[in-house]
């Protein structure tokens, strides 16, 4: 019998966009955020199966299959993808809470947006279950596609049109790159299961074989560019800059998670035999990231762009356990993927948690410009706490969450690895952990301590008040970044079950 | 049957495309470029596919993919250069210089 169970959380996700999409239809003009909570609903009822699997012993007349493997080994659901489809279904609601206030004080098509943003998260859950090139490349693009009309949101805007296009061009061009690529691995191997790529390039020894090596870096670099990773990142801070901040929020975190998602996959899975291959690459990536991204964060004077930096930086952090891995045993192996699943896991609240309070902040300054932030402790002593709360775990201040992140991955890569190539890693890692404090400080500080401009009025900025949906937002993920940090085994938990992979 | 002479057309074919994308300042035709590319994509897939005699047909059934997806990214791509050209009256992607550093 075909396991439904399995697929429930997907099947309530294509139930829930024809939903969003008729709800829409019918709606008046006023009513239409209720195709928001349409999909709000749609995404939390999918959390739903993704427990009852994770913990299907304990219920009764739950059958437990352990792995479930579907469609030939083309569809498995384990730990590790349940707990990325629940990370994904999880910032995909935040996001949505973020843009329901956010889009009513714009008139602008709201049910569109809902049905957009709920289609992009579906290809994220597709993707982190993907194990073959098609069912991969279509999740990407079901992840991508609709953030490219996402990132072009402001229409008549002339920057979200240039967010717009350069994200679409760049996009498009990896996807063509990593489609070349996948054609050259389908054409040596025969095969387009992860596992049957695995077995057939190490019977064959493709290892050495160019034409293969060319497929494998072409695909490597198709995902660099959708988890913008140094130097394919040009488009990330334009985009973030040009669209809706709520987009920009859900960019950074669940699109750039899929990709991440993705790219592991991949790279422990169909190219497990050739990790000479693409271990030098993870290596490079990583440490390019870091420094590229934050070098380019000191200098910024948007926040929405530093934020655009600030995650190039941090996705460099979450590949540094994988940039040794490669050559390295399964000890090793899944030691890296807990480090980099657990960062990933904790950079999400921390990063849409930053982007509420920027949210919050740019209502109240009327500008995403850090001089106007100046001195906002004195009429929005709240939003300047959060702020200062969130980009402090950003850089990794215990007690709050972020030191796990930078703990887990230290570990992962000192403590496992004995080669010079890991503490040089290391080494850069702790550098730009050093440089990323300095531009996050340097921000709380001008809140706190800076002079209030004349131009931003202050009676009426204490005045706004925020939307409910936006608090509830910027609720969870305070509790989850404080709480973590208190109590990091409630993550690790999460993480552990990713090792299993 | 041979199978080296398609892969040489596609890979002009994808050069051609890379060369399009980094030389062209016509969003539309920037557009064509990576059509181009997918083009390329497709030839491999298909000429692979028939020549491993795939019981599967993956090849052929990936090309079918690529080529929806395809269709659909153009629909995007134009509805977003047609929004460009309305409000700057230019599709030239040089002069889209409003976000940097």
């Amino acid at each position: 019998m075909f396991d439904y169970h399995a697929l429930a959380p997907e099947l309530i996700l294509g139930v829930t966009l024809l939903a969003v999409l008729a709800v829409d239809l019918v709606l008046p003009d006023r009513l239409k955020y209720l195709a928001g909570v349409t999909a709000l609903v749609g995404m939390v009822a999918a959390v739903f199966p993704l427990l009852t699997m994770a913990f299907c012993d304990s219920i009764a007349g739950c059958v437990d299959g352990g792995t479930r493997s579907m469609f030939g080994g083309s569809y498995v659901v384990d730990d590790f993808a349940l707990v990325l489809k629940a990370l994904f279904l999880v910032s995909g609601v935040v996001s949505l809470l973020l843009s329901v206030g956010y889009l009513e004080s714009d008139d602008y098509y709201q049910g569109e947006f809902y049905f957009l943003i709920l289609a992009s998260v579906t290809g994220a859950v597709v993707m982190a279950s993907a194990r073959d090139l098609i069912t991969i490349f279509i999740g990407l693009e079901l992840v991508s596609a609709p953030a490219f009309l996402l990132a072009g949101w402001r229409k008549g805007d002339l920057r979200g049109n240039e967010a717009s296009l350069k994200f679409f061009l760049t996009g498009v061009l990896a996807t063509a790159v990593m489609l070349f690529g996948m054609s050259l691995v389908y054409g040596l191997t025969g095969e387009i299961t992860f596992a049957g790529i695995a077995s057939q390039s190490a019977a064959l020894d493709l290892g050495p074989e160019p034409a293969f090596v060319m497929g494998v870096v072409f695909v490597l670099i198709g995902f660099a560019f959708k988890v913008s990773a140094v130097p394919f990142h040009f488009w990330a801070p334009d985009t973030y800059q040009g669209a809706p901040i709520p987009v920009a929020a859900y960019l950074s975190v669940g699109s750039k998670a899929a990709g991440f998602v993705g790219l592991l996959v991949i790279c422990y899975q169909a190219f497990a035999a050739v990790p000479e291959v693409w271990g030098p690459i993870l290596w490079i990536l990583a440490a390019a990231s870091m420094t590229v991204g934050n070098l380019g964060a000191l200098k910024q004077t948007n926040i929405v762009r530093l934020l655009g930096y600030s995650s190039i930086a941090h996705g460099g952090f979450i590949l540094v356990p994988f940039a040794m891995a490669a050559s390295y045993d399964s000890v090793g192996l899944s030691d890296a993927f807990f480090g980099s699943i657990t960062y990933l896991l904790i950079y999400a609240f921390m990063n849409l948690g930053a982007f509420a309070v920027v949210i919050v902040g740019a209502a109240k300054a009327k500008s995403g410009e850090i001089a106007d932030w100046a001195g906002m402790a004195r009429y929005a002593p709240a939003t300047a706490g959060l702020l200062a709360m969130f980009f402090f775990a950003l850089a990794g201040i215990p007690p709050l969450a972020g030191w796990f992140a930078k703990f887990v991955m230290f570990r992962s890569v000192i403590g496992v690895f004995e080669s010079g190539w890991a503490i040089a890693i290391a080494v850069i890692a702790a550098v730009n952990a050093v440089i990323a404090l300095y531009y996050y400080a340097r921000i709380v500080k001008s809140v706190y301590m800076d002079d209030v401009p004349i131009a931003v009025p202050q009676a009426e900025a204490a005045a706004i008040r925020t939307a409910p949906s936006l608090v509830l937002a910027i609720a969870i993920t305070a509790a989850v970044v404080v709480v973590v940090g208190f109590f990091p085994q409630v993550l690790a938990f999460f993480g552990e079950a990713a090792r299993g992979f | 049957m041979i199978v080296n002479q398609f892969l040489v057309l596609a890979a002009l074919l994808f050069s051609i495309g890379i060369y399009g994308v980094l030389v062209r300042r016509n969003a539309v035709l920037v557009l064509l470029s990576i059509e181009l590319m997918l083009t390329a994509v497709n030839i491999n897939l298909v000429a692979f596919g028939q020549y491993l005699q795939d019981a599967l047909v993956s090849g052929q059934v990936f090309a079918l993919f690529v080529i929806t997806v395809a269709a659909a990214e153009v629909g995007i791509g134009l509805a977003i250069v047609i929004l460009i050209f309305r409000n700057r009256s230019s599709a030239n992607v040089d002069e889209l210089d409003l976000l940097k550093w």
